[in-house]
């Protein structure tokens, strides 16, 4: 085998043999919210970075011309994990909450368990489409405020400022801490508990 | 000037596949698991030789596509390659039974145990 592909395996830390089946939960939010830092928070992976490609309009593409006519959109998401257990892991992903890369939700994210809304006070609008999409897609979420010290703002402001329904989970959080970003993926996995148990009206 | 890579890297990818777009199914999710069959063996496409390689022990989509520098989605038809000639397993997310419904709480209570055990 070429040392290329055993140097990289050597950084790789692999996955128990008995691991049967991953989940996903997605993190959500605008360009420097801390999404990245909280996948590393308590990912037992140094976050990696992959990336998508989608074509106009995705249409199927079967001949070369139109991939040399670099109509594709490319979009980049981090990605770490957690070993829940001998047969479980669970991966959490980072998106970026932009327009283009709803796009390609479906394809990606199709199957998650639920999403964490990361924001930033000073920068609240840049969560209002993201919220939009998820609600549109049915998906699940709570947000959690990434503390970056500046003004102090109540929950409750928060929540009217994002217009969110009464329901749905708003936390104060410090994603450079692990216990913190722990504490937001347990809120979140509670929340989706009492949703699937029916305790709680569906959003 | 351009960014780097920006126009060789097409032409790359459309090797990689052989030309194709497109994986003819859509079997594979981000976190399916894929485990190899068989060794990777001189002669084989280097792409399909990493993967094998890397697949020793169960590795999701994303990770194979991370490692490999790759987009997933042409990852996924490499991946449909190895496994339609049997040189690799799938271990599938169980799939939602609709898109907007939710997961099993059996599920979610084993996610909460391992989390808070973090």
């Amino acid at each position: 085998m070429d040392s290329a592909i055993s140097d990289s395996a050597a950084d790789r830390t692999p996955l128990l043999s008995t691991t049967t089946s991953a989940l996903k939960i997605v993190v959500v939010g605008g360009f420097g919210v801390g999404k990245t830092t909280m996948v590393r928070s308590v990912s037992e992976i140094r976050p990696l970075n992959t990336e998508e490609t989608m074509t106009q309009a995705g249409q199927d593409v079967d001949d070369n011309s139109a991939v040399r006519s670099k109509t594709a959109t490319t979009v980049a998401f981090d990605f770490g994990r957690i070993s829940l257990n001998a047969e479980t892991v669970l991966y959490l992903f980072g998106a970026p909450g932009q327009e283009r890369f709803w796009f390609l939700w479906d394809r990606l994210f199709a199957g998650t368990l639920g999403a964490v809304v990361l924001v930033d006070i000073r920068r609240l609008a840049d969560s209002w489409y993201a919220i939009d999409r998820l609600e549109q897609h049915g998906t699940p979420f709570i947000v959690a405020r990434n503390d970056f010290g500046g003004p102090k703002h109540s929950l409750d402001q928060i929540r009217d400022a994002l217009d969110l329904a009464p329901q749905v989970p708003l936390i104060e959080c410090d994603v450079r801490e692990r216990e913190s970003s722990k504490h937001v993926l347990i809120t979140l996995v509670q929340y989706l508990y009492t949703l699937s148990t029916g305790d709680a009206q569906r959003p | 000037m351009s960014r780097p890579g920006r126009d060789d890297s097409p032409d790359r990818l459309y090797t990689v596949t052989g030309g194709r777009s497109r994986a003819n199914s859509t079997a594979f999710d981000l976190v399916t698991l894929v485990v190899s069959e068989f060794d990777p063996a001189p002669g084989m496409q280097s792409e399909h030789r990493a993967i094998l390689a890397m697949c020793r022990r169960p590795t999701a989509v994303v990770e194979i596509a991370a490692e490999l520098r790759l987009p997933v989605s042409i990852v996924k038809i490499l991946l449909s390659d190895l496994l339609a000639a049997g040189r690799v397993t799938a271990r599938h997310p169980q799939p939602l039974p609709t898109a907007s419904s939710l997961p099993d709480p059996l599920v979610l209570e084993q996610v909460l145990v391992g989390l808070r055990n973090l």
